[in-house]
């Protein structure tokens, strides 16, 4: 409104002055202009391949499609009704959540204990946090190959330390009953780097004063540690479990690499079958519907560790 | 932010060394932690010997039991056997040649858009904000089937350098992402306005007071989001194995992958093709090590 006013004068004198380029700069300089030009691009591609996406995938959880046939009717519920009787996406949510509940407090215990240890200034400490940190360069791939070989039924090293131990020789990943928690520990391992960055941050930000007020009150180590070392860390150690959870949740790479799913399901997990549904099988439908499917367990679990979490988590603002 | 904790986390560690040791000194020759630290360290550390000192044996000396931890002789052959079997350099060149991209299309991309939210009133702001946000909380397994479709279209049909089996189908879905423009909205709206509103005085552009004025002062979350995107980048796994198939478009990852699936009984020529899939990434992480922790520590005091 206040833009037409102005355009008015210009108008009237459009012939003798230069109002076309005073317009032109003074659009150029606007808000308007430049908050869309600034945002434009980015938001462009996450509309495109974020935003769009997430309703396409809805509507295509509704129909009955594939690659192969250009033509995809509607299906209704049919294949959220699929998923409900599918035998394995009952066993994919079930080695999902055991490897969700073994590897996140797993790797938060370990990353506290490691974080707790180095959180001192004792002779070669950056060597001790470089080699934890390290785990973080590691891509998923090189990690599980490296797990593989450790864990080699025949030639593994594992397995030879368990027979110096006097430990029946085991199939690890090859066997039904084990295969799932040797990802656990792969993961583990390959975490271990961020829990201890997180864990060490967070350390550096508890107060020394309240320990030694602790000291001084007669409370042992471990106690100052559970009552004032504990509570301070535990925003972090919610934005820990969250986060592992999250990362838990969608579990494919080492899956994929290890041992596809097998043996005989036994590390079938929600993404590895999604994936499998969607590239293997081309059925975008259905695998559409599945992702719609731990999107919700997703969201469910995060909203229940928040609303759990805050009772227990401290901030000091 | 950082200004009040810094100083608090120089007293914090100088106290904690004074009591600790002043204690316990008088027990042990050195303090009792590295008891602790030193097995840990080599659990965490085992891995990394073991893969390399594989990649260095015969193939009769992996297969050997009990396991050889030191080969007798070095056999570097595992090295030119797999580059011969793989094109390692060229998984190299791509897997850089995307992250580096990433990353310079995210800085810039998050900057504008950062900036445009933290500072400019636009119609639209607030609903195209919210819509970035909730993508945020959506996993990558929602999205993947239409990004495949899409890729796939804008190969066909827009241009094929973007589309399936082209490096740049790795690149241009994640030119932007949904957290950079938060982490860097969230660093533009602490800043004074002060410098910004008298550069305008003076006659500057909107986009001559962003880079002159407002990006000198933004070093540190640039840095940071380059850091975490060139992380997230370089180990991505699962949208290059959707995406590409052919050889010479692999990244690190995928390559490595297929490598393993051709060969997975051959031991040492698997362990030297990890060794050099590792070896690039390692370095960077160890020069850049301080940007790396920090970058990762500051997502959690942010999440906290």
């Amino acid at each position: 409104m206040a833009a037409d006013s102005r355009i008015a004068p210009g108008m009237r004198r459009a012939r003798s002055a230069p109002a076309g380029p005073r317009l032109a700069r003074r659009v150029l300089d606007s808000e308007q202009f430049n908050g869309w030009a600034f945002v434009t691009p980015g938001a462009a591609v996450i509309l495109l391949f974020g935003a769009a996406p997430i309703v396409w995938s809805a509507v295509m959880s509704f129909q009955r499609s594939s690659l192969l046939g250009s033509s995809t009717p509607f299906a209704g519920l049919s294949n959220y009704r699929r998923m409900v009787h599918d035998p394995i996406v009952a066993q994919a949510i079930q080695h999902t959540l055991i490897y969700a509940v073994l590897f996140v407090p797993g790797t938060m215990l370990v990353g506290l204990f490691l974080a707790v240890a180095m959180n001192r200034k004792i002779r070669g400490i950056a060597i001790y946090r470089t080699a934890a940190y390290a785990t973080m360069a590691i891509s998923t791939i090189s990690e599980a190959i490296v797990f593989i070989w450790l864990f080699d039924p025949s030639y593994g090293i594992v397995n030879y330390a368990f027979s110096k131990a006097g430990i029946p020789q085991q199939q690890f990943l090859n066997s039904p009953s084990e295969a799932l928690y040797v990802i656990v520990a792969m993961t583990i391992w390959g975490w271990t780097g961020f829990a201890v960055v997180i864990y060490l941050a967070a350390l550096q930000g508890v107060p020394q004063s309240l320990l030694e007020a602790a000291a001084i009150d007669g409370a042992s180590p471990w106690r100052a540690f559970r009552k004032v070392t504990l509570p301070m860390l535990s925003p972090a150690s919610l934005f820990l479990a969250v986060w592992l959870t999250i990362n838990a949740l969608q579990l494919f790479d080492e899956v994929y690499l290890s041992t596809k799913g097998g043996p005989l399901n036994a590390t079938t997990v929600l993404v590895y079958y999604l994936y499998d549904q969607a590239f293997q099988n081309f059925d975008f439908g259905y695998a559409s519907a599945i992702a719609y499917f731990l999107f919700l367990v997703i969201i469910v679990i995060t909203v229940i560790q928040f609303r759990v979490g805050r009772r227990f988590t401290y901030y000091r603002s | 932010m950082t200004a009040t904790s810094a100083p608090a986390r120089g007293i914090g560690q100088a106290d904690s060394v004074g009591a600790g040791q002043g204690r316990r000194r008088r027990r042990l020759p050195f303090s009792p932690w590295h008891l602790v630290l030193i097995p840990a360290t080599v659990v965490l550390i085992f891995p990394f010997v073991w893969l390399v000192a594989t990649s260095l044996e015969t193939p009769a000396e992996a297969l050997h039991f009990p396991p050889i931890l030191i080969p007798h002789t070095i056999r570097f052959a595992n090295y030119s056997d797999a580059l011969a079997s793989a094109p390692f350099a060229r998984f190299m060149v791509n897997s850089a040649v995307v992250a580096v991209a990433t990353v310079l299309c995210n800085l810039v991309l998050c900057t504008l858009a950062g900036y445009a939210f933290a500072r400019f009133r636009f119609l639209g702001r607030t609903a195209l904000f919210a819509v970035i946000m909730a993508t945020l909380m959506v996993p990558f397994q929602v999205t993947m089937i239409p990004q495949f479709i899409i890729t796939k279209w804008l190969g066909v049909h827009v241009l094929a350098g973007v589309g399936i089996n082209h490096i740049g189908a790795l690149i241009l879905p994640n030119a932007a992402t949904a957290f950079g423009i938060f982490f860097l909205r969230q660093f533009f709206r602490t800043l004074p306005l002060e410098y910004e509103e008298s550069a305008r005085v003076d006659g500057a552009s909107r986009l001559t007071v962003l880079a002159k004025i407002v990006l000198p002062l933004a070093a540190p979350p640039l840095a940071t989001l380059a850091a975490l995107t060139f992380l997230d980048s370089w180990n991505n796994f699962l949208w290059p194995l959707i995406a590409i198939t052919s050889t010479n478009q692999m990244t690190l990852p995928l390559g490595l992958a297929t490598f393993q699936g051709a060969h997975s009984t051959e031991w040492t020529l698997l362990m030297a093709g990890n060794v050099m899939s590792l070896i690039p990434m390692l370095i960077v992480f160890f020069v850049a090590q301080r940007y790396f922790v920090r970058s990762v520590a500051a997502t959690g005091l942010a999440g906290t």
